[in-house]
């Protein structure tokens, strides 16, 4: 079963205890200069970002089908079954082409090291694994941020636009963007106005590459062929004139 | 005394750039990445893997295009180039590795990819193609040391295995040049609709190929200057033809493409993404325009202002893919800090200096001579460029 999670920004109040929860339990610093920080870093995994009135979270999608992973060289990045997409720093070389790749620029990386790693919410993979909830949504006063199975947090979100089609925008965000996500968003506003980049495909992300990437056997076999007979072609008068002028 | 002072400046600047290189390595490997560039977490590839990968790799592909020229196609009249094409190639891969293991953040595991595999990934595919491209460029230039050293019998079993050898390096070529593009391709909405097309291994492929002959003319004028000797005008001059046509070919092509995706409308945006894009554009075509007129061919000087020009042409093309096209969605602006700039300069002047040397000691601008009964042996001067030269072109 994919667990995910559901934001619903119009029940956010801002408080951080997300942030705070995530720093702690990943042994990061958190104090009120870092709390001020809007953006991700390699010190902060998730950020409470405020627009105006509203808030939102930034923090690692969890793309169903990653991109950061399908780019990565030697597979430090990993889609596991229960959702979380996680990092094994001890494979990574630092090419940062997972950084590039993100379309929600999510990889962060530790600048100042002389020896760096890639930074990013694992989605809490070691207590999902075992059922539990991600440490931002077992903190959340409001219930902003809910855990649990991806398509019961769909049928909750889609409750609740029927429910209450006034307060929020008609969209869930992440049921399709970059081929859909494990973490989705609800907003009272499109989503573009509280820092959601919107012109996103709806198609998985490693499909592009894919399409080029797939020929590459064919490439090979001919190639090979085709060179070969060239080769054999643009040689045979050469051949003949030496066997003719042998015999 | 113009000579003995021309030569001092080359090599000041030289001692300058190494001085530069050294300081900026020691600041990157002291203090990180952080320290050495401008890059950032929107920001996180700049000119060590736009120009000195893209760039450096796409430079590089003389070796391919002309190995395939001469041993492929059995075009005899360019086989005076496909030694020093080799070579520089050669030695471009090694440079280009060096200039990864400046820009890695953990460069001691850059061998990683052959053991951790993950075959979904173009870097992966990348990583093994420049990998084993090396090792068949290592063999493609062995022979020349062999007959340096004269050993004819390792000669002779390198000899037999040439097809393959060739083979291999020309498909292993066409799979990474293109792949180059390929990276490209995960980022539809990211990279400016000017540069991203599905076409991007096919772009990048074309426009190696006509880099490679771009970058042996650039090449033998300057061996020709270098070692006092006539340059080849009619090879130069079937090279120049080939170049003219493959560019036609490739610009149509990439024009049909932005054309068909509607981006050419994004030209009328305000942004320096166009004047890049128009930079880019005119710099190939011009030196097209000048190499379809018999005149221009005929003149050496516009012929090397017309190289220079297509390779910073390419170049723009490589840069615009890489910074260029991804400045606008990442939100920053990225202009390289001094340290980038010098440590890609000290891997270009390391590489002019070891083809010098190169150029020097080893056999690289002489024919193979063994099999090559019909070189007139003249016993001064060296033979292969007169007897290269094509009548009636």
């Amino acid at each position: 079963m994919a667990r995910a999670l559901l934001f619903d920004s119009t029940l956010c109040i801002g408080c951080r205890e997300c942030e705070r929860a995530c720093s702690e339990g990943k042994h990061l610093p958190y104090d009120e200069k870092i709390a001020q920080e809007e953006q991700t870093s390699a010190r902060k995994l998730t950020a409470i970002r405020t627009h105006g009135e509203r808030f939102s979270r930034k923090l690692c999608m969890h793309c169903l089908d990653p991109a950061c992973a399908s780019v990565c060289p030697v597979a430090a990045l990993e889609k596991t079954a229960a959702g979380p997409v996680i990092y094994h720093p001890e494979r990574c070389m630092g090419c940062r082409y997972c950084m590039v790749s993100c379309v929600f620029g999510v990889p962060t990386y530790e600048w100042n090291s002389r020896l760096p790693y890639v930074r990013k919410c694992d989605g809490c993979a070691d207590r999902v694994a075992g059922n539990e909830p991600t440490r931002c949504a077992e903190a959340c006063p409001t219930g902003a941020t809910l855990f649990g199975d991806r398509d019961e947090l769909i049928a909750e979100a889609k409750k609740r636009l029927a429910e209450k089609p006034d307060e929020y925008y008609p969209r869930i965000y992440g049921i399709e963007e970059a081929g859909g996500t494990s973490v989705l968003v609800l907003s009272a506003v499109p989503f573009d106005q509280i820092g959601y980049p919107v012109n996103i495909e709806k198609v998985a992300l490693p499909q592009y590459t894919w399409a080029a990437l797939k020929h590459v056997p064919d490439v090979v076999v001919m190639g090979t062929v085709l060179l070969g007979g060239i080769h054999w072609l643009t040689h045979r008068k050469e051949e003949v004139a030496r066997k003719e002028g042998r015999s | 005394m113009m000579e003995g002072i021309r030569r001092y400046f080359w090599r000041a600047l030289f001692v300058v750039i190494m001085a530069a290189g050294a300081w900026a390595t020691y600041l990157r490997f002291w203090g990180g990445l952080g320290a050495a560039t401008n890059l950032s977490d929107q920001f996180p590839w700049g000119i060590w893997i736009g120009f000195d990968v893209l760039c450096g790799v796409g430079l590089a592909a003389g070796g391919f295009t002309l190995a395939a020229t001469v041993h492929i196609f059995n075009i005899k009249s360019f086989r005076p180039v496909v030694r020093p094409a080799i070579l520089t190639a050669f030695l471009g891969y090694l440079l280009v590795v060096v200039a990864l293991l400046f820009d890695l953040g953990h460069p001691y595991r850059i061998w990683h990819p052959i053991i951790m595999w993950n075959p979904r990934s173009v870097m992966f595919e990348v990583g093994w193609c420049v990998t084993l491209y090396t090792t068949v460029l290592f063999l493609e230039f062995l022979p020349v040391v062999l007959e340096r050293l004269k050993w004819h019998t390792a000669l002779k079993v390198m000899k037999a295995a040439t097809l393959p050898i060739i083979i291999a390096g020309v498909i292993l070529s066409t799979l990474h040049q293109s792949s180059l593009g390929s990276l490209f391709l995960i980022m539809p909405n990211r990279l400016h609709p000017l540069w991203w097309t599905p076409l991007l291994p096919v772009l990048f492929f074309i426009s190696a190929v006509a880099t490679g002959l771009a970058m042996t003319i650039f090449e033998s004028w300057h061996s020709s200057k270098a070692f006092g000797r006539q340059l080849e005008y009619g090879l130069v001059c079937r090279m120049t033809r080939v170049l003219a046509v493959i560019t036609a070919i490739y610009l149509t092509l990439r024009f049909l493409d932005l054309s068909h995706r509607g981006a050419l409308s994004t030209l009328n945006q305000p942004g320096f993404e166009r004047w890049m894009f128009g930079l880019e554009i005119v710099l190939m075509a011009v030196p097209m325009l000048m190499f379809f007129r018999e005149k221009t061919r005929q003149h050496p000087l516009a012929v090397y202002l017309g190289v220079v020009m297509w390779l910073l042409g390419f170049v723009t093309n490589r840069m615009n893919v890489s910074v260029t096209g991804l400045e606008r969605s990442s939100g920053v602006h990225y202009f390289p800090k001094w340290s980038e700039i010098a440590v890609t300069l000290a891997i270009i002047a390391a590489g002019f200096a070891i083809f010098r040397l190169a150029a020097h000691y080893l056999p690289v601008f002489e024919e193979e001579h063994e099999e090559e009964a019909t070189t007139p042996a003249g016993s001064g001067r060296i033979p292969t460029l007169e007897a290269a030269r094509v009548p009636g072109d």
